[in-house]
């Protein structure tokens, strides 16, 4: 199935798409190796989760705002109830499924499962309006997800789960574990996440964007953002087309969450505001909308930059706002666009 | 009695809301960009009032004139940058480049005064008017807030509806190209309008430093998309709606603070805004739009 889609894509497209199977393949042997050789310090070997979570994210957030053309705010919310959802069902699991990789996986496969189910609760609001409008309601459920996520308590005891809102009264049996602590999040959580496991979610997320863009659907999602009104009126169905790629940015969304989260001892819901979103947009711009490789790499350097430039540190948020801003004002702006072709020393003669 | 405390407390949250909604209704009636950076404008305002009036011994009203200044430039700074060359790119374009310079203006202000709360002096003395033997207290930055509110309002209103400038920013609203054809400059009509929008943010952050004394390079993001909420509840583009939604939108936060949960107060915000974009998405008081290819 997937090889005779690919086989039936534009010889660019197909090309695109293998050389970005192989830059994640290559990155990966190459991280492996450096990691198993000691050549990486204890601190780059601490990023590689983040990143291929942040990549993955990268991936997700461009489904939406590269090939749907819509713009989500909230994706951070759907990372942190991937997250929780996550990480909640890893530890009701410890008992039961002792084999860490595969807990990760079912963990990671609940966190999707989880988010999508939000993504298409949200969605059915969000995805009837557009533009500007459906860009605000999505921060707007960010920050609902955010706010319930820190008063929420999930306990477990003999009798079952237990769960409650705002106030703790989940009044748990003597043995009893309080695992959602509301705004103190979850502590002692196992760190089961690996970079293998990265580079595995990295890549089944990669299987379904590719396949899903290169099909009716996806060139259904691409004629929705290059003009709506005329998809409408060759019958397509917007608001179908708009909550299927919604639905599958937030699983992928969920499970980069679920993997994020299990990198560390301690999360918080507020991990997951809005200046995340932002962060996982400015992957996307600067990667190019549309173009996963881009995202992919801009996670990388964006993640490891700050990193290495600590004395520069303050000055990182502010280079994210300029991005942003010089990346539109680049790609959209006439003269800006002809000044910096012109800077560029390796482009071609124009015909006299 | 606590019930018309809490109510005049909301309708003074919800007047600062409104003149900030007046900020996002009018650029987005004329420009139909939602200016992202608006709330982060009421920020700078609120630092250049802080030094002027702290530092420097102003007069706190000249201090806010300062203000009023100081962001009206900043305003048409912004648009010029960031803005005016994105005038035919997608509105996807238009709303990266103005969350970009929320996030520089946030940004900026953060190495400039750091992220340490500064505590915002009052600009007219504290105390409260005692009503009902006491059992009622309406402090003095409650007064002057809705007043400003009611002065702003009626003063835009007037300007809006009858001078010149008012008249060519209702027509470029209601069609750029037309109103291009009658002679209107409409480029320096929505430059106008970021500046006027810009001006009434400086004032609103002076007012809402006075009412909650802390003041930090966020301080102005919550209330900025809080004061978008509101003017999306009273009807996008309408100066009235604008009123209306703020007042009610305050008045709805407080009420949830009281009587439903203090820390889920922001939620129900976000709700009201969700329901109103579901059930009428052209706000209580705006036009629907009709879409035509």
């Amino acid at each position: 199935m997937t090889m005779k889609r690919l086989i039936n894509l534009k010889r660019a497209e197909a090309r695109k798409i293998y050389l970005t199977y192989a830059v994640v393949i290559a990155a990966y042997i190459i991280c492996q190796v450096m990691s198993s050789t000691g050549l990486f310090s204890s601190s780059m070997r601490g990023m590689l989760v983040p990143i291929c979570a942040y990549m993955v994210m990268a991936v997700s957030l461009n489904l939406v705002v590269g090939i749907l053309g819509e713009l989500s705010l909230g994706h951070a919310g759907f990372m942190s109830v991937g997250a929780f959802s996550g990480v909640a069902s890893a530890i009701l699991m410890q008992g039961t499924i002792t084999n860490a990789p595969l807990r990760l996986a079912l963990a990671m496969v609940i966190a999707a499962i989880f988010a999508a189910i939000a993504g298409f609760l949200i969605g059915i609001p969000v995805l009837r309006l557009k533009g500007d409008y459906l860009a605000i309601v999505t921060l707007a459920f960010g920050e609902i997800i955010k706010s319930i996520l820190n008063n929420f308590y999930l306990g477990m005891d003999s009798e079952g789960i237990q769960i409650s809102m705002i106030t703790d009264t989940t009044r748990l049996l003597k043995g009893g574990r309080l695992i959602i602590r509301g705004p103190m999040g979850i502590s002692g959580i196992q760190k089961i996440a690996t970079f293998t496991a990265g580079f595995v979610l990295l890549m089944i997320a990669l299987m379904i964007v590719f396949n899903l863009v290169n099909s009716r659907s996806g060139r259904a999602f691409m004629a929705i953002r290059d003009d709506r009104i005329a998809a409408e009126s060759i019958g397509l169905d917007i608001t179908k087309y708009k909550m299927m790629a919604f639905v599958m940015s937030a699983a992928i969304a969920g499970a980069a969450g679920a993997l994020f989260a299990m990198n560390y001892s301690t999360i918080v819901a507020n991990k997951f505001d809005f200046n995340t979103s932002i962060l996982i947009l400015v992957f996307v711009v600067l990667g190019g909308q549309g173009n996963m490789l881009g995202g992919i790499i801009a996670a990388a350097v964006l993640t490891i930059l700050p990193e290495k430039l600590r004395e520069f540190s303050e000055y990182r948020m502010l280079l994210y706002a300029v991005v942003l801003i010089v990346m539109m004002l680049a790609t959209n702006n006439a003269e800006v666009k002809s000044f910096l072709a012109g800077l560029n020393p390796f482009r071609r003669k124009e015909a006299a | 009695m606590i019930f018309l405390n809490y109510f005049i407390s909301g309708i003074s949250l919800g007047s600062i809301y409104a003149i900030i909604a007046l900020g996002y209704t009018m650029v987005y009636g004329i420009a139909k960009m939602l200016n992202f950076a608006h709330g982060d404008v009421i920020m700078v305002g609120g630092y250049i009032c802080f030094y002027a009036v702290a530092r420097y011994g102003m007069n706190p009203f000249l201090g806010v004139a300062v203000a009023v200044v100081g962001c009206t430039l900043l305003g048409i700074i912004v648009e010029r940058l960031a803005y005016k060359p994105l005038r035919q790119a997608p509105s996807l374009a238009v709303l990266i480049t103005a969350i970009g310079m929320s996030y520089f203006l946030q940004n900026t202000a953060l190495l400039l005064w750091s992220s340490n709360p500064k505590v915002f002096p009052s600009i007219i003395e504290r105390g409260s008017f005692k009503l009902f033997d006491g059992r009622l207290s309406v402090s003095h930055v409650t007064v002057l807030t809705i007043a400003s509110c009611l002065v702003i309002m009626g003063v835009l209103t007037l300007f809006i509806s009858k001078t010149r400038l008012g008249k060519a920013m209702r027509a470029c609203s209601e069609d750029k190209g037309a109103a291009q054809l009658m002679g209107i400059n409409v480029n320096a009509t929505i430059s106008m309008t970021f500046a006027i929008g810009s001006g009434l943010a400086a004032i609103a952050g002076a007012l809402l430093c006075s009412a909650y004394p802390t003041l930090m390079p966020t301080t102005g993001s919550l209330p900025g998309i809080k004061a978008f909420t509101a003017a999306v509840f009273g009807g996008i583009g309408s100066v009235p709606g604008a009123f209306l939604g703020g007042l009610m939108l305050g008045v709805i936060e407080i009420f949830a603070k009281a009587y439903i949960s203090s820390q889920l107060s922001d939620a129900v915000v976000f709700a009201v805004l969700i329901v109103v974009l579901l059930v009428k998405p052209s706000g209580l008081l705006g036009r629907n739009i009709q879409e035509k290819v």
